[in-house]
């Protein structure tokens, strides 16, 4: 039973981050559809931005996190004004190319800017976990929990309650209309990418500090947030958030009862049967058709 | 059995042996190392500790008159990638001979290549039994299997206190983490120390709290942590996170250097088995040699703990001079022959080859020395 209250514990947390993973990569998807293959790299940067603003720069650490997020958001507007722009009227593979390339040479940057080895981000946090009965749990892992919810929170506000979140959604919908509406579908394009690229560089900064900070970091991830997007629907949000959470607790619980060797085995093997039962995923995103 | 001054004085002799002015062209001795990826790390230390080892021998006049070349090639922490930057190395830099390529999972990857190109290779990292046992006569290991390295780390089992009864093991699934469990649970088995579970990641893997969880319900006192460096922090600051709250001992030879600025609270001891404790180069077999390297690595200003590792490059070009100067020539075969022949005085120890595998097959191992070094509050010792 303690093992079980700590896996959930871990699940937990571990399902927070991966929601926001997804999140970032659903969005661009289904108001661009594009398939974002920098958004791995795009974490990678949010860590590094991390990394180079506490251990190099010596700014405080949350203020360290608020410019790792905006840098990243700065680095999707340029990814997305310099390459996808261009391309709006190409088909999806020629994007799909673009951004593959996209991807490696953020990933080639970071090897040549930082070299291979790995790096740790130190944080202000205590090294000794909190513990509540049988769990314990870092207060840094705590502290990525909150701000991952609170992430997840203020984008779904801005995307209910504002007016860019409107001509995203009315994008998201149906782009042809929503320009004809008066949408800009170019600014719309440029804030979505913009805010999925903020929301990786996040994810990056938060858990750059607990794990460590490699140029290959982004690559599992990559992989992660794909398979969370699949696992919820592709294009829907809230589908994004509950296959973080689904993915999360799955690799914790099989992993810890089952077998440790076959820990991402058991996630994926979890995506298939979803997507045999459900094709369109968990919570498939609602679009208008024809 | 080889008089120790005497492989003393080959050792540090014999870059002055060799006639200066390189009016040749250089020789090319090619490696292979994660540079990138997972295990990037330790694969950078062993890369630097080579490049040190060609700056000591070129200062001192090369080998056979000529300078000596390191041709690097990055495997990406990847097998696949491995192979393709051996065969870069054959067949379009014409090395004669490679060093390489640290992960077991590497350089099994890259043996069959060895015999199909005829290029004798020294394994300065590998630690599998199977690279030496399997019948490839152009590998010759420089590096302790991991039974050499359990059954050495048995022999120090009156030292710890409260003492070892049983072991778990977090492993990464691979030849290198497979192959330690198995050899540590055979020879601490031997031992009377009974055995308990095995958790396993996967190389990438960065969250490994479900595998703590899972050894916290194990009635063990230690756990064998093999992995590599970035893993083996992250496994000793999650083992914090998830009160595992028993002694964790790692293997392979490598070290968790970015815990000695970012201590571990404090209360939290672990244990490393290293084949250089740079912290205390007086206790090497050979301290000249060790602390010559160990010098030349400081003047660099590269991190202080790279030299647990770096010292296995190091090791690996002076074994491969001290060949190619034996064969007169640097051509593979000649060298592979003279391999049988090398003695010399290394960081680690005194290295030379015995054979292993089946006969008329045989690969050569070298036997290597151990230490096993504390960590505690960013403060090292020797056990």
């Amino acid at each position: 039973m303690d093992q079980a209250l700590q896996h959930l514990v871990n699940g937990t947390v571990l399902g927070g981050t991966y929601a926001l993973l997804g999140i970032g990569l659903t969005l661009v998807f289904g108001v661009m559809r594009v398939v974002n293959f920098t958004h791995g790299e795009l974490y990678a940067f949010g860590a590094y931005m991390t990394y180079a603003g506490v251990s190099l720069l010596g700014l405080n650490f949350y203020l360290s996190l608020a410019l790792a997020t905006l840098l990243g958001m700065a680095l999707g507007a340029s990814i997305e004004w310099l390459l996808l722009r261009p391309m709006r009227k190409a088909d999806i593979d020629s994007v799909m190319l673009v951004m593959i390339g996209a991807a490696l040479v953020l990933q080639n940057g970071e090897m040549w800017a930082w070299g291979g080895v790995a790096k740790l981000i130190p944080n202000p946090f205590p090294g000794t976990p909190l513990v509540v009965g049988p769990v314990s749990v870092m207060p840094l892992r705590l502290f990525v929990l909150v701000v991952s919810a609170a992430l997840l929170l203020g984008f779904w506000l801005l995307l209910d309650r504002t007016r860019i979140g409107m001509a995203m959604r009315a994008t998201f919908q149906d782009p042809e209309t929503a320009a004809l509406m008066g949408v800009r579908i170019g600014w719309v394009n440029t804030a979505t990418f913009a805010i999925g690229s903020g929301l990786a560089a996040a994810a990056g900064a938060l858990l750059g500090p607990v794990f460590m900070v490699s140029p290959t970091m982004g690559d599992l991830v990559g992989l992660k947030a794909f398979a969370i997007v699949i696992l919820g629907g592709l294009g829907s949000l809230p589908g994004a958030t509950i296959g973080g959470f689904a993915l999360g607790f799955v690799e914790e619980f099989a992993g810890g009862f089952v077998s440790t060797e076959y820990r991402d085995a058991f996630g994926f093997l979890l995506i298939i049967l979803i997507l045999a039962v459900r094709p369109q995923g968990l919570v498939p995103a609602k679009e208008r058709i024809g | 059995m080889m008089n120790r001054r005497t492989l003393l004085l080959a050792g540090l002799a014999m870059p002055a042996l060799s006639r200066h002015g390189f009016a040749a062209d250089p020789i090319r001795i090619g490696m292979t190392q994660p540079l990138t990826g997972a295990v990037a790390a330790s694969g950078n230390y062993v890369a630097n500790g080579a490049k040190i080892a060609v700056e000591v021998l070129n200062a001192a006049g090369g080998v056979l008159g000529r300078p000596i070349e390191l041709v690097l090639e990055d495997n990406k922490s990847n097998p696949r990638e491995a192979v393709a930057a051996a065969e870069k190395l054959v067949l379009r830099d014409k090395v004669p001979v490679l060093i390489g390529a640290w992960s077991s999972t590497f350089t099994l990857a890259i043996m069959p290549k060895l015999i199909e190109y005829k290029v004798p290779m020294i394994v300065e990292t590998s630690s599998a039994a199977r690279i030496t046992t399997s019948g490839n006569p152009w590998v010759f290991r420089i590096a302790p299997t991991s039974e050499m390295e359990a059954v050495a780390f048995a022999e120090l089992l009156g030292k710890f206190d409260p003492p070892i009864r049983k072991i778990d093991f977090l492993s990464v699934n691979n030849d290198f983490g497979r192959g330690a469990a198995e050899k540590f649970s055979a020879a601490l088995g031997a031992k009377g120390i009974r055995i308990g579970r095995t958790e396993t990641m996967t190389p990438e893997a960065t969250d490994l709290a479900a595998q703590i969880t899972a050894l916290r319900q194990s009635d063990g006192d230690t756990v064998f942590l093999t992995t590599g460096v970035e893993q083996q922090t992250l496994a000793l600051r999650q083992a914090v996170e998830q009160r595992l709250g028993k002694r964790i001992v790692t293997t392979g030879g490598s070290f968790p250097d970015q815990l000695l600025a970012n201590p571990l609270p404090p209360g939290n001891t672990s244990y490393h088995i290293l084949f250089y404790a740079p912290w205390f180069p007086e206790r090497a077999p050979h301290p000249q040699i060790a602390e010559r390297y160990t010098a030349e690595w400081n003047k660099k200003g590269w991190e202080f703990a790279g030299l647990t590792e770096g010292f296995r490059g190091y090791d690996a070009v002076l074994t491969v001079a001290v060949a190619i100067k034996l064969a007169g020539k640097p051509e593979a075969e000649a060298i592979r022959a003279a391999l049988w022949k090398v003695k010399l005085a290394g960081v680690n120890g005194d290295i030379s080859f015995a054979k292993e595998g089946p006969a008329g097959q045989e690969s050569g191992q070298n036997k290597p020395n151990v230490s096993v070094v504390t960590l505690s509050e960013g403060k090292t010792g020797l056990l």
